[in-house]
């Protein structure tokens, strides 16, 4: 790594007031159309039109801002939020923060989609169908599965509707009563568990052998004429390939269960390996991570499910099919677990998703896979040559497009802990990073995701912003500690209010009650 | 082998010589070392039967666009679809804000790194819930069902039972939902769902048929103000009332951008509330603008009922600085895994900061305004059409959307909507196979994008298609 010069950043800092504190009474910010005179005229007083005990009595404590004010203020809000089109986002692992193309977007946003409505006739959708079904037969190149829905809006909701279809599958049998139990692995995404959980089953979480594993030994242990269906990821959250995933599919296989990967982010093996070849029976990827839909502060997303041949039928209605001349809605499924979502999903990621494979093509996508784990590869040894970085389990086997790390011994060392570090590190122009899911298993854990986006360079600066972070917190722990330093705001004094009742305040006029008003 | 140099603007080491620069710190010389840990078995070695790709951004964009072309918008036709996803105007300063490659890039960052995502999902949490009179809002779910779906299993854990009342006039779409999440009764934690009887004249609950089904197992009552049907329900307080009379939750879904002329539902006892957002500042989008919420009273057993992250406002080291916190976070599924509340994930976030825009720019005025638009052209259409030969419209007090039953025209509604098409004109959501009970007819929805232009038109062209 060559000497990488840091930035000196700062976070835009406007102190902006909260809304509810902004504008005079009487200021307006847009008019509605009002209706016609006639209109008016015909039908008396608007209220009147309501029954008299359903009319709201006061008006909402709304503010009342001016156009240009609403704008300013929002516009500076954006400006104190560090997206990863500005501040790569190497850090936050799992997530494949990857660059979403603008012109996707401006494609998403012109009439054309936007003013689409979904109950429309089929014979005026032609188009937005055409691009669902062309992504559905791209998604089953890249996974071997033979059929997809888009109606999860995220890849939890695509774990849970991957629940509902093991439900079914064994209602279907007749077997759901003793089919109770679902597995899944402690480093797998909590919603593996919660899904399943969430439509009834009883959880089991297998935790990871000396290597880093999932222990087979103890899958072979708990299956039983119990098991209903196993969900978890490969690579897990740190990064290592289970090679005998094969075998813990046949385990549950045997023991008559379904098999679900958990493909939310398939970006370092798409074009490599598949869901189907290892024998599972489902996958989802999100199209918010592999697929390059952005991720726009939490959604909208998309969790693209895909099933084999013999489970197609219980997929959620309606799907899209092809006759040959036009693209048309089926929802003639009988055996279908239902809906888990209004309408078709997110049709914004798929356009996205959609176009993003069709600006790369096979080679296109078996190098963003290749790169990503280059990437990793590459960023591996820089971080592992920082003092106090560690990376436990399966020692000497290279990871894909992820890794878990420890700082475990930086805390033991200094008192300064993954936490206080990422508060530091925001200070550098870069997004925080992810720590992990919990439980911590991993002590004081990181783990970032250098995706295919990013540059030798970009990989530099965030193991340099890394070091340094590290060297200060051996230097000067307690500058550490009271990070950040070139943010718009400082540590929250007592983080205790989480847990207390009577000081949290959820909303403005909750604050007002509890605190403003005292 | 000889390998192609293939560069993609994406992916900026696909260029070769600073690939190769990387591979030999990693001491590689072959990409396929990458995937050393991969067996063989498991290895992929066909090829991707993926078109060819489209590298240059002027080629896919056309491609894109034509293919969009193909459709036909609610721009191209007068649209009179609503059911859960509406038309209404979406301001400029909404599609400003939302379309920031900051809000649209960021993901779940730090607290610091992201303020002003957080104060600005603070300040929706504030504004929607002076809309619906109470004190906490809830992050964000995919949707109005899965909102409906999620307070349903939040009352049952409240209280203890599972069993729900839902009104027969409830969106399929919804119910499809809701029945996915209270799901099959062999499951352990499954909800019975009874519906309530209709009252005819009304399109509200049948209050006979209420108190009958209701009783001590009743873990809530569902209803919506407006319904499905648009109608505005005039015995909410009494449903509440009785629902708590058996010790029941008054679980309420309402359509937010009504609430400047429609009683909050706070005021008439409900005491968890859902709904979509779609409503007050997203595109329609084929119905990819939805977002659900929930909302109650700020009473612990509410919060750490709630499957879905909820976050404080919290005072820093500077007099007057705000900061955000995440309030009983070990509740969620992300803490808690199988032992959570259900489960939480990405699912609209973006779609709150445009509420948010929405109603900040609205402010109280343009709520009740575009509240009285919406009731005055609605009920205009529902008069004129009603003033057609055959046409009848059903329930008396509506919002936003109505029932028309075409039975005495001789016609069904696929043929009306056809015959509509084909002048431009997408009638209304066909209702006839999902409620039996309503014969032929069409549920119509008139916003204030719509003017009295628009209802003429509309009317003539059923006069025409009815002659």
């Amino acid at each position: 790594m060559k000497d990488v010069k840091l930035r000196k950043y700062h976070s835009a800092s406007w102190d902006e007031p909260l809304i509810m504190e902004m504008g005079t009474k009487g200021e307006r910010g847009i008019i509605p159309p009002k209706a016609a005179k006639e209109v008016v005229e015909k039908l008396g007083q608007a209220i009147d039109l309501l029954p008299a005990e359903m009319r709201r009595q006061k008006s909402i404590g709304l503010p009342e801002v001016s156009q240009y004010h609403v704008l300013q203020h929002y516009l500076r809000l954006s400006q104190m939020t560090l997206g990863m089109d500005l501040g790569s986002d190497i850090g936050e692992g799992t997530c494949t923060m990857k660059y979403s193309p603008k012109m996707h977007d401006q494609v998403v946003n012109s009439s054309k989609f936007a003013d689409l409505h979904p109950s429309q006739p089929q014979e005026t959708l032609q188009g937005i169908l055409e691009i669902v079904y062309g992504l559905e037969q791209y998604l089953k190149q890249i996974s071997g599965m033979s059929k997809f829905t888009f109606q999860p809006g995220g890849g939890s909701h695509a774990t849970y509707t991957n629940a509902c279809l093991i439900r079914r599958y064994h209602e279907a049998r007749g077997e759901l009563a003793q089919r109770d139990e679902v597995i899944t692995t402690i480093f797998s995404h909590p919603c593996d568990g919660a899904t399943p959980a969430t439509a009834g089953f009883k959880v089991i979480t297998l935790m990871p052998d000396e290597n880093g594993y999932p222990d087979l030994e103890a899958l072979k242990a708990i299956v039983s004429e119990r098991t209903a269906g196993i969900m978890f990821t490969n690579p897990e959250d740190t990064g290592i390939f289970n090679p005998k995933v094969a075998e813990y599919v046949k385990v549950v296989h045997d023991a008559g269960g379904l098999c679900f990967y958990d493909q939310a982010n398939a970006n370092g093996i798409m074009g490599m390996a598949r869901a189907f070849d290892a024998g599972f029976d489902a996958c989802h990827f999100n199209l918010h991570k592999t697929f390059s839909s952005p991720h726009g502060c939490e959604g909208p997303a998309s969790g693209a499910y895909g099933v084999r041949e013999e489970l197609a039928k219980y997929l959620p209605v309606p799907t899209v099919e092809f006759d040959g001349s036009k693209y048309y809605l089926d929802y003639d499924r009988p055996e279908s677990v239902g809906k888990v979502r209004s309408f078709l999903g997110n049709l914004e990621c798929v356009i996205r998703a959609y176009a993003w494979i069709r600006s790369m093509g096979a080679e296109g996508i078996k190098t963003a896979a290749q790169i990503s784990v280059l990437n990793n590869n590459y960023m591996d040894q820089l971080l592992l040559d920082i003092k106090g970085v560690t990376r436990p389990y399966a020692e000497g086997k290279r990871r894909l497009e992820q890794a878990r790390y420890s700082l475990g011994q930086v805390m033991e060392d200094t008192g300064v802990g993954t936490a206080e570090i990422r508060n530091r590190f925001s200070d550098f122009g870069i997004q925080g990073y992810w720590m992990s899911h919990h439980p911590w298993i991993v002590p004081e854990p990181f783990t970032p995701e250098p995706c295919e986006t990013y540059s030798k360079e970009d990989l530099d600066y965030w193991a340099a912003a890394l070091a340094q972070c590290v060297k200060e917190a051996y230097e000067d722990p307690e500058f550490v500690m009271n990070a950040p330093h070139a943010m718009a705001n400082t540590k929250i004094l007592d983080d205790s209010l989480v847990e207390d009742p009577d000081r949290w305040a959820c909303t403005y006029r909750a604050y007002k009650k509890k605190i403003l008003d005292k | 082998m000889r390998e192609k140099a293939f560069v993609h603007p994406y992916i900026p080491n696909s260029a070769p010589e600073v690939k190769a620069e990387m591979m030999k710190a990693v001491g590689i010389t072959d990409l396929e070392e990458l995937y050393s840990e991969i067996p063989e078995h498991l290895r992929f070695r066909g090829e991707l039967d993926l078109p060819e790709p489209m590298m240059a951004e002027c080629e896919l964009r056309r491609h894109l666009e034509e293919t969009l072309a193909k459709n036909t918008t609610c721009k191209d036709y007068l649209n009179f679809l609503g059911g859960g996803c509406w038309q209404h105007y979406v301001p400029a300063v909404v599609d400003e804000i939302v379309n920031r490659a900051e809000f649209v890039t960021a993901y779940c960052g730090g607290t610091y790194a992201d303020l002003g995502k957080f104060q600005a999902r603070f300040e929706f949490y504030s504004m929607l819930a002076e809309m619906l009179d109470v004190d906490a809002v809830s992050e964000p779910i995919y949707d109005w069902g899965a909102a409906a779906g999620m307070s349903i299993r939040m009352a049952s854990r409240l209280t203890g039972r599972n069993e729900v009342l839902i009104p027969y006039g409830i969106s399929p779409e919804r119910m499809a939902q809701i029945r996915t999440l209270c799901q099959p009764e062999i499951m352990p934690n499954s909800i019975k769902i009874t519906l309530v009887d209709m009252d005819h004249q009304t399109g509200g609950l049948d209050m006979e048929d209420l108190k009958a089904k209701l009783s001590d197992k009743i873990a809530a009552v569902y209803f919506e103000v407006p319904a499905f049907f648009g109608t505005v329900e005039g015995n909410a307080a009494a449903i509440s009332a009785l629902a708590k009379s058996v010790g029941a939750q008054s679980v309420v879904g309402v359509d937010p951008v009504s609430l400047g002329v429609i009683a909050p539902p706070a005021s008439y006892g409900a005491d968890i509330i859902c709904g979509d957002l779609q409503s007050i500042g997203m595109h329609m989008l084929c119905g990819g603008g939805q977002s659900g919420f929930i909302a109650f009273r700020d009473e612990t057993a509410y919060l750490a009922e709630c499957p879905l992250a909820i976050y404080t406002i919290a005072e820093t080291a500077v007099e007057g600085q705000y900061a955000y916190a995440e309030v009983l976070p070990e509740r969620t599924s992300y803490e808690a895994r199988d032992k959570a509340k259900d489960w939480v994930g990405t699912a609209s976030g973006l779609w709150t900061i445009g509420a948010a825009v929405y109603m900040a720019l609205m402010g109280p005025q343009g709520m009740e305004e575009i509240g009285e638009t919406i009731l005055y052209n609605s009920n205009y259409a529902k008069q004129s059409m009603s003033e057609i030969q055959g046409v009848r419209v059903l329930f008396d007090t509506t919002f936003k959307e109505f029932v028309v039953n075409f039975d005495q025209t001789g016609k069904t509604v696929a043929e009306i909507n056809k015959a509509l098409e084909n002048l431009k004109i997408f009638g209304g959501l066909d209702l006839t196979a999902d409620f039996p009970a309503l014969g032929g007819s069409a549920l119509y929805c008139v916003t204030e994008t719509h003017s009295k232009q628009d209802i003429d038109k509309l009317v003539a062209a059923l006069k025409e298609v009815l002659k």
